[in-house]
């Protein structure tokens, strides 16, 4: 399939299933995953980042239009959009010369599980973080960044397994 | 000019990153401040019309729940009617209707299309709006209590941002009169805050909190919830918890109401600022 119609459909899906499916999870009454999030770990990594960086944002308002949070989705997947070369600078060891032939599901699985932890529980503690926008529930916002992230990432790895292609 | 042409070739990206989150940072501020909150908002009529599509389907499910409720509120109802008229018969005077007619309050029912109590700041969503006669600050109640007040409209739809909303302050007055204010501290979606109550004023556990009628947007006496806890110590902020009639994971028909006389009051109350 074409690349654009590709992640633009992707674009679409993940939207509709964060507000319409995932956000009605509220899992013991407040945790939730947020799975459009892998949209930043599927898009290709190019030289020239401002496409990205503005469909992360685009995507994180769509989300922010649907729950009526302001900006904090599309604060912090911008972030994590933009945080994304560096910690594939530091886990995997690659440049901008090997940008081209980087696929994220060649890679190592522990290499690979560094990588999207890490800006999971960034994503999530920046999402929480705003969306408690005071330091009096603290324990709060690290506890629901803790759980939700942990289920963000079985959502994310037991999909990923699913619809990969059998080698 | 080279170096400046050379130093936005260098950060471009960095650049355009800090513009994307400095708007985004913007719409967060705006969103929590009550007068600015116009952008991003669930009452527009894309999402609204998702959202109220998504709900057609979801209600069915929770039809018989919203049955009993229907039921339960019209036994009240009832009761009341019997009640005044038992009362006009003894009274057995003869009332002109058209001479005392003096209305107040008038309802507008609408039903909630998106639901959201989990988060510091939650805001919901009615498949009513301007068209239907609603405007900024009006009460939302159901027939257990309140639910929160209107926000921001479109033609065709309303936000309302609910009591579970850390900016949400509302004047609750127990039944014997002593009132104060009803906030909510972020943490469990069915217990609210009553704060400012005198220290003198006999609280017990399981007293009824309800609306106190001081503010231009609730009607006096509409349920809130029972005193669960209250804070005895020598604490600064005399905290009563209050445990909230309504569910509010599970709501779907609310009533809004207008306060016919809210602009003659609001005129009142500006007129000695001047």
């Amino acid at each position: 399939m074409n690349k654009t119609v590709y992640f633009g459909l992707l674009f679409v899906f993940l939207v509709f299933l964060q507000v319409f499916v995932l956000n009605n999870i509220l899992f013991l009454g407040y945790i939730n995953p947020y799975l459009y999030i892998a949209f930043v770990f599927l898009y290709p990594l190019k030289k020239n980042r401002f496409s990205f960086l503005l469909l992360s944002f685009a995507l994180g308002l769509s989300i922010d239009f649907f729950s009526d949070s302001g900006g904090i989705h599309a604060f912090s997947l911008v972030t994590i959009s933009y945080l994304r070369l560096f910690f594939i600078r530091v886990f995997f060891n690659k440049f901008e010369v090997d940008y081209p032939f980087f696929k994220l599901n060649l890679e190592s699985f522990g290499k690979k599980f560094n990588y999207i932890v890490t800006l999971t529980v960034l994503h999530h503690f920046l999402l929480f973080s705003f969306a408690n926008f005071s330091f009096e529930n603290i324990s709060h916002v690290i506890l629901n960044t803790l759980y939700s992230s942990a289920f963000t990432l079985i959502l994310y790895f037991l999909s990923i397994y699913i619809f990969s292609k059998k080698q | 000019m080279q170096q400046l042409i050379y130093f936005f070739q260098k950060f471009k990206y960095f650049l355009f990153f800090l513009l994307l989150q400095l708007i985004a940072l913007t719409l967060i501020f705006n969103n929590l401040n009550f007068q600015n909150s116009k952008y991003v908002n669930s009452a527009n009529a894309l999402t609204g019309s998702l959202y109220s599509k998504v709900s057609d389907i979801s209600n069915y499910f929770s039809l018989k729940a919203t049955n009993t409720q229907l039921i339960e509120e019209n036994t009240l109802l009832r009761n009341f009617l019997n009640q005044k008229e038992n009362t006009s018969i003894t009274v057995g005077s003869i009332v002109i209707d058209t001479v005392k007619y003096y209305q107040k309050y008038t309802y507008t029912s609408a039903k909630i299309i998106n639901n959201s109590y989990s988060k510091a700041f939650n805001f919901l969503t009615i498949n009513k709006g301007t068209i239907a006669g609603l405007s900024k600050e009006m009460a939302v109640v159901n027939g257990k209590g309140i639910i929160g007040f209107t926000d921001n409209l479109s033609p065709n739809y309303g936000r309302i941002q609910s009591i579970l909303n850390k900016n949400t302050k509302i004047n609750a007055r127990l039944k014997n009169g002593y009132f104060g204010t009803l906030q909510w501290n972020g943490l469990d979606y069915n217990t609210v805050q009553l704060i400012d109550i005198p220290r003198q004023a006999p609280v017990k556990i399981g007293d009824t909190i309800e609306t106190g009628g001081k503010s231009a947007i609730f009607p006096e006496g509409i349920l809130i919830g029972k005193v669960i806890e209250i804070n005895n110590d020598n604490a600064v902020d005399n905290i009563i918890n209050v445990k909230l009639f309504n569910d509010m994971s599970v709501i779907g028909p609310v009533y809004v109401i207008k306060n016919l006389q809210k602009v003659e009051i609001k005129r009142l109350e500006n007129s000695g600022n001047e």
